[in-house]
């Protein structure tokens, strides 16, 4: 079994076919996508594949060290639209073709018209754990 | 309490239950339930009867769910009164178990997972934190395998080949949690030695040992792992390794060789050299032109050429590499490695930068990035 991260954030990836933001659905559009998502949580649960999914909040915060006794520099928040990343799922498959099988079907989301985003998700293997036999 | 003890009980219980008539998914819930009360009970109040105890609250458990399951079929009858307990159970129903539980249809993380709950006696919460998922999804994975198995017999002969892998998986991947899973590996692979008479269980079993001795040497106190060459082999136990060396020769002088049997082979001949510059590299290539021939896998090709390069110098290896197909995993950094140990230190530091950022684990792409950077840190002095 491999670990993936289905990552759905909007950097470097080209637009959505079905490419109308969501403040421009009806609201029945809006539950129709959030019950897509949660089944396909669930059935992933079912077939044990399952691991963690997430949503973020856009308003992200810039912080770093500043040295010794200082409060770190913050910069923001920001609601960056260019980089965003807006939530994740994280599976745990036989193959990376299942992975991919996967992502296609969560990005089949529908959106406006009800009809599916072809949003754009990047599929990332986890680093494992060593094997112990190498040699 | 002592949880291996625990443990190594459970295939016994739960071929009595299934002996008694009970449906082998609807047995191994029981046989959970009981475990996890056991865990719970024992540690304040200790049964005398350990084994006796498990029977009798499983088969209660099994009663309870059948009956439940029977109110809402509305067939009460099915359910039949306590019958006597079956004969002492042969070794040979933990044998079938093994087979069941890595059975052909099973993907080989279900069999995994089967495997360790069934055979191995561990709870769904154990096994889910070894693999770094949530306690529903272990459970559904288990669930769904038993679905899978629904209708197969279990008397009749399974596969040792699927058996063996399951247990080489369990004991290579993983992470290291609360249950020591390469332990748990070597405790199922003797119980299935002591099943069965077979001798690449024998193999698997000493190859295991030989690795397992290796265990202290292998990482250095801050995590970092330590190649083979650079551990301190004072430190390799060795009476592991005396037991796996026994093991081995034991199987080798059955002239049946199989694929376990030949790696551990390697694995005996690292052992047996107190320097790492005594290594009988020769005789490792000829094993490896064993495994080759056994099992024709381009990652024991990939290995081979290493070995090469140790027996026959660096440019042998990189010859035995070129043949390679340069998209396997590591091949990389066994490039670097040969190009290092030719003295061409520009390209080997560049191949090992290039081999950490393919790297399929955190340590692995760190062992690789410092050996990068000592080669480019020499490289400016």
């Amino acid at each position: 079994m491999a670990k993936y991260l289905l990552l759905k954030h909007y950097r470097g990836a080209p637009a959505a076919v079905n490419d109308v933001p969501m403040d421009q659905w009806t609201p029945e559009e809006i539950s129709a996508h959030v019950q897509y998502m949660n089944d396909f949580a669930a059935r992933l649960e079912k077939t044990g594949e399952f691991v963690d999914g997430q949503a973020l909040a856009p308003q992200g915060t810039w912080v770093r060290y500043d040295g010794e006794g200082r409060p770190p520099v913050t910069d923001g928040p920001f609601a960056e639209t260019k980089d965003l990343i807006a939530g994740w799922m994280v599976i745990d498959v036989d193959s990376y073709d299942r992975a991919v099988e996967l992502a296609g079907e969560l990005s089949a989301a529908p959106g406006a018209g009800g009809r599916p985003i072809h949003e754009w998700l990047e599929v990332r293997p986890f680093l494992t754990a060593p094997p112990t036999i190498t040699e | 309490m002592d949880e291996v003890l625990l443990r190594s009980l459970t295939p016994g219980v739960l071929a009595i239950l299934v002996r008694r008539g009970a449906d082998f998914a609807a047995a191994e819930d029981a046989v959970q339930d009981a475990l996890v009360e056991a865990l719970r009970v024992w540690a304040e109040d200790p049964p005398r009867d350990a084994k006796g105890w498990l029977v009798t609250v499983a088969w209660r458990k099994f009663l309870d769910a059948t009956r439940a399951d029977a109110a809402r079929h509305r067939r009460e009858d099915r359910v039949g009164e306590e019958p006597a307990p079956g004969p002492a159970p042969a070794v040979d129903d933990t044998l079938q178990l093994y087979f069941l539980c890595a059975h052909p249809s099973l993907t080989t993380a279900s069999a995994v997972a089967l495997t360790l709950r069934a055979v191995g006696g561990l709870t769904t919460r154990q096994i889910a934190e070894a693999y770094l998922v949530p306690e529903a999804t272990m459970a559904q994975r288990i669930s769904r395998a038993k679905r899978t198995l629904a209708g197969v017999r279990f008397d009749r002969p399974g596969d040792v080949a699927t058996v063996l892998r399951v247990l080489y998986l369990v004991f290579n991947e993983g992470y290291s949690g609360d249950v020591d899973l390469a332990a748990e590996a070597i405790r199922l692979t003797r119980q299935l030695r002591a099943s069965i008479d077979h001798p690449e269980a024998a193999g698997l079993l000493a190859l295991m040992l030989l690795h397992h001795a290796r265990r202290a040497a292998r990482t250095a106190p801050d995590g970092s792992l330590v190649p083979l060459a650079e551990q301190d082999r004072g430190r390799w136990d060795t009476a592991l390794i005396a037991e796996g060396v026994g093991i081995l020769q034991a199987a080798l002088a059955r002239d049946r060789l199989g694929e376990y049997q030949a790696q551990a082979a390697i694995a005996a001949l690292h052992a047996d050299a107190p320097a790492a510059e005594e290594t009988d590299w020769v005789q490792i290539v000829e094993w490896y032109d064993e495994l080759v021939r056994l099992t024709d896998s381009p990652v024991v090709r990939l290995n081979r050429a290493v070995a090469v390069g140790e027996a026959d110098g660096p440019r042998a290896g990189l010859a035995a590499l070129a043949a390679l197909d340069p998209s396997l995993p590591r091949h990389t950094a066994v490039a670097a490695y040969l190009h290092e140990r030719d003295g061409d230190l520009v390209t080997a530091a560049r191949l090992y930068a290039e081999a950490a950022r393919q790297a399929p684990n955190l340590p692995e792409r760190d062992h690789l990035t410092r050996r990068a950077a000592r080669l480019n840190a020499g490289r400016r002095r």
